[in-house]
């Protein structure tokens, strides 16, 4: 499969609601050329995301799309995967939506691990409300409601790397789209991890954040050694909230956590979708029959 | 309002058990039922208990009768206190009345009552003790009931027999004694003249038994549900449990989600990759999908919702029943979009409306709502045996090619739904206002036509596919009375008592939108009355909306303080 299988702009005349220069341009090149090198088909790809600019991205790129609510990617996103196994779902969105409002969904579902992938583009400040903080904004971040007169932001900056290890997700990496290689990659790695990954992807908005920009970002990350060990989940933990220099890469890995739809059981017997199956008259007249006491 | 003496030929009794959660009142209910049953009795059972996990004053009753009644009565005919609460606690409800006899401990029945006729005490604790345990008293009561019934003894030892086989041949043992001790007693009872002849049917014997839950959780499972995601909340829970206890037979997965707004995405997200999905909640769990089923309206995906109702605003009574939750399904959710709501009146209605509303909902595109309340799901009846043979599931989801566009401006207004994998094509839905490939669009003329498509069309679709109402009663009517939902029951039983030849019962088991025969019918009654089981008379309002007939406040029948309507309170109403 080619890379622009996947490409939608040379087939329909599309306007692309990003800033120039912004970050998200990259990971749209990226995620195609991920998808396309892990020889997928566009037809078995769904693209689910929240609102807000990142979350435009499955417009931008020739997949099945589910395009929901702000914050609310992961639970269509798992469902998803849940009522067809056979799918690869992504979801795709911003760090407001998938830190912020939807905080409490990426909580559960680490913990309930479906097969599918949550990338975040972590930009560490709202763009399309126009500057505000975001759950990931540094302390001291100056922006419209938090003056910098008055210390910027005040509130400790979420931590998605820490919060996702604590929980004991099945895989947790970080990415810099400033290095669209090793972002691929990642994203290559996460995509084929069998159970939940999140990727937190550094992607600078270059209309907002004058703070953590493209500079900031390469000064304030380095990648993890090839002799580091993912599946160290102490080691995993230290390395999450290291607060200097910013660890990049696979930084954790519980390979054997059995998925969502594996522990749901349907799927043990009759591997087809739920789309296909019929309902079973036979078992339901039997199911029926058996109700003639109140026990 | 004063409750209404029912003078007519007796043919059904009321036994009514109280006390304490966790004192045993539901075996004992569900012995007495059952048995009552596989004897040939009709049987209905209801229930009303306080929101806690012991203690409080909690209430069954068990009517048994020649024929099937399904309707709560204040009428009790025989009480059964399991402890000092029960006989205060049915009294303030004008639920004691000077003729119900009183079986019971001397501990349970309050001194002002001992002296009456019609107690007969029984120490149902020190017989259990005998056999060994208190835990057997339960089993003594019951067989006390059933023998003044003249239930068959057999089938007493059946149930008892298959009831606690798992907990080996002890337990059964002592069991059946008990039964038999009670047997004893009921004999002893109805020698001193307290006993019911009520006329069996044979056919009634291979009846099932089933509630209001049951009969919502079976009628999903002939839908194709094979998905269910849900927080649980009373009186919803029960369709979860059930479908999460039948997950594996089924194929159904099972998602307690971390909340409601979880709950009601991930069904869209299920029938979004072409799983048939619900949701079960109640009115607070509602509120938190208001954003969903938006979201459902402008993807023209699918939901079915169970929107248990009890009483609000807020946490409200949490066990009580009410029908307070129209007037929030039809308003919720932001912006215009089309939609349709079911009302189970009847446990027929109950499992073929939720069947029904997959189809219905897949047909559309819709999201469709099956209101029920707690007094619906909670009490039980029997019921013939559900006909499955002509049943099979609408096929709508095609097979998408590589022209495929998912809102396809179509003649009939429903656009082709394909779901991913399924073909060459894509499958691209959006919250965002669309073109027809599903893409983001501020092509205002796009936009109207997206609404026409969504809501106009969609809604006279719905129109044209509305069930009208179900006319009983008097043949010619110059009343008719408007009931919805689960007070069908109660509106036949009280407008036979009443003798009333001039009213006739128009009943709603689809709420919206309306079938079109509706305003041609109350437009020919000269006088319109509604019974509703909440403050507003949320029903009215609709019927005044869509047809421009207005019940007059004065023939409105209201009650919201928690309790179903009592025939007594509706006999009343017919005939003040």
């Amino acid at each position: 499969m080619e890379s622009k299988e996947f490409d939608i702009m040379d087939r329909v005349n599309y306007d692309i609601a990003w800033c120039p220069g912004c970050g998200n341009y990259q990971i749209r090149t990226v995620m195609m050329q991920a998808l396309a090198e892990l020889g997928l088909r566009p037809q078995e790809v769904v693209l689910v995301s929240g609102i807000g600019q990142a979350a435009k991205m499955p417009h931008y790129i020739r997949v099945n799309v589910f395009n929901g609510l702000h914050g609310r990617s992961l639970p269509p996103a798992a469902a998803i995967k849940a009522s067809n196994p056979h799918l690869t779902v992504i979801a795709e969105s911003g760090d407001g939506c998938m830190y912020g409002e939807g905080g409490n969904h990426l909580v559960h579902t680490i913990l309930r691990n479906p097969d599918i992938t949550a990338i975040v583009h972590d930009n560490m400040v709202y763009g399309l409300t126009k500057g505000q903080a975001s759950p990931t904004s540094r302390r001291g971040t100056p922006s419209p409601l938090h003056p910098a007169d008055r210390q910027g932001v005040t509130s400790e900056p979420l931590n998605p790397l820490a919060l996702a290890i604590s929980l004991n997700a099945s895989f947790v990496a970080r990415a810099f789209i400033g290095d669209q290689e090793q972002t691929k990659d990642i994203l290559k790695k996460a995509i084929r991890h069998r159970g939940f990954a999140l990727v937190d992807v550094f992607q600078p908005c270059v209309t907002y954040n004058k703070v953590n920009t493209f500079r900031w970002f390469k000064d304030n990350t380095y990648y993890l050694p090839d002799s580091y060990d993912p599946t160290d989940r102490v080691s995993a933990f230290q390395k999450a909230i290291e607060r200097e220099r910013l660890p990049l890469g696979v930084l954790y890995v519980s390979p054997d956590r059995p998925t969502f739809e594996e522990e749901s059981g349907v799927y043990d017997t009759d591997r087809r979708p739920l789309f296909q199956r019929e309902v079973d008259w036979k078992k339901l007249e039997a199911l029926i029959c058996s109700m003639k006491s109140a026990t | 309002m004063r409750p209404v003496v029912l003078a007519r030929m007796r043919r059904d009794v009321s036994v009514v058990l109280a006390g304490a959660a966790g004192q045993g009142i539901e075996t004992v209910g569900g012995m007495l039922s059952t048995v009552l049953k596989d004897s040939g009795n009709n049987v209905f059972t209801t229930r009303e208990f306080m929101s806690r996990i012991r203690g409080g004053t909690n209430t069954l009753q068990v009517r048994v009768s020649s024929h099937r009644v399904a309707a709560y009565c204040l009428r009790t005919d025989i009480a059964v206190p399991l402890d000092r609460t029960a006989i205060p606690h049915l009294a303030k409800y004008s639920r004691l009345q000077e003729s119900t006899a009183i079986v019971g401990e001397a501990e349970a029945v309050p001194e002002e009552y001992q002296r009456r006729d019609r107690v007969h005490l029984v120490e149902f604790t020190q017989m259990a003790r005998e056999l060994g345990s208190k835990v057997y008293s339960n089993t003594i009561a019951a067989g006390v009931i059933l023998t003044l019934f003249n239930a068959d003894r057999d089938a007493g030892r059946a149930y008892l027999t298959e009831r606690f086989a798992a907990k080996g041949p002890e337990v059964v043992q002592k069991n059946l004694e008990a039964y038999e001790r009670g047997v004893m007693v009921g004999k002893r009872l109805t020698s001193e003249g307290l006993i019911f002849q009520i006329d069996r049917e044979e056919s009634v014997k291979e009846e099932l038994i089933l509630s209001g839950t049951d009969a919502v959780s079976l009628g999903a499972i002939a839908g194709g549900c094979n998905f269910v995601s849900s927080y649980p909340m009373s009186p919803s829970t029960g369709v979860l449990t059930f479908l999460a206890q039948r997950s594996q037979e089924f194929g159904i997965v099972v998602d307690q989600a971390e909340d409601e707004i979880a709950a009601i995405n991930k069904g869209i997200g299920a029938w979004y990759a072409g799983a048939r999905a619900i949701v079960t909640t109640s009115g607070g769990g509602f509120a938190l999908m208001n954003e969903g089923l938006s979201l459902a309206g402008m993807t023209e995906t699918p939901i079915v919702i169970h929107l248990a109702q009890r009483p609000g605003p807020a946490t409200g009574l949490p066990t009580r029943t009410e029908q307070g939750d129209l007037k929030h399904f039809l308003n919720a959710g932001h912006g215009e979009f089309a939609r349709a709501a079911f009302a189970p009146g009847t446990l027929h209605d109950a499992f073929h409306l939720t069947r029904r509303a997959f189809d219905l909902a897949d047909r559309y595109q819709v999201p469709v709502a099956i209101l029920t309340d707690q007094f619906l799901l909670d009490s039980s009846w029997n019921v013939p045996m559900i006909d499955l043979s002509d049943m099979s599931t609408e096929k709508h989801l095609v097979e998408t090619d590589d022209a495929y566009r998912r809102y396809r401006l179509t003649h009939d207004g429903v656009s082709p739904r394909g779901v991913p994998g399924h073909g060459a094509g894509l499958v691209v839905v959006d919250s965002d206002e669309h073109d027809e490939d599903g893409h983001i669009t501020e092509d205002l003329r796009v936009r109207s036509e997206m609404v026409r498509k969504r809501l106009h069309r969609k809604m006279e679709l719905l129109r044209r596919d509305s069930l009208p109402p179900e006319v009983s009663g008097a043949k010619k009517p110059d009343r008719l009375i408007i009931a919805w939902g689960s007070n069908y029951h109660v509106m036949r039983e009280a407008l036979e008592i009443s003798g009333r030849t001039d009213t006739g019962l128009l009943h709603f088991r689809q709420v919206y939108p309306l079938h079109e025969s509706v305003a041609g019918m109350l437009g020919d009654a000269d006088e319109v009355m509604i019974a509703e089981n909440n403050a507003t008379s949320q029903f009215a309002a609709v019927i005044h909306l869509e047809t421009g007939v207005r019940v007059p406040d004065s023939n409105r029948l209201l009650k919201y303080d928690g309790m179903p309507f009592s025939v007594e309170e509706v006999v009343g109403f017919l005939n003040r």
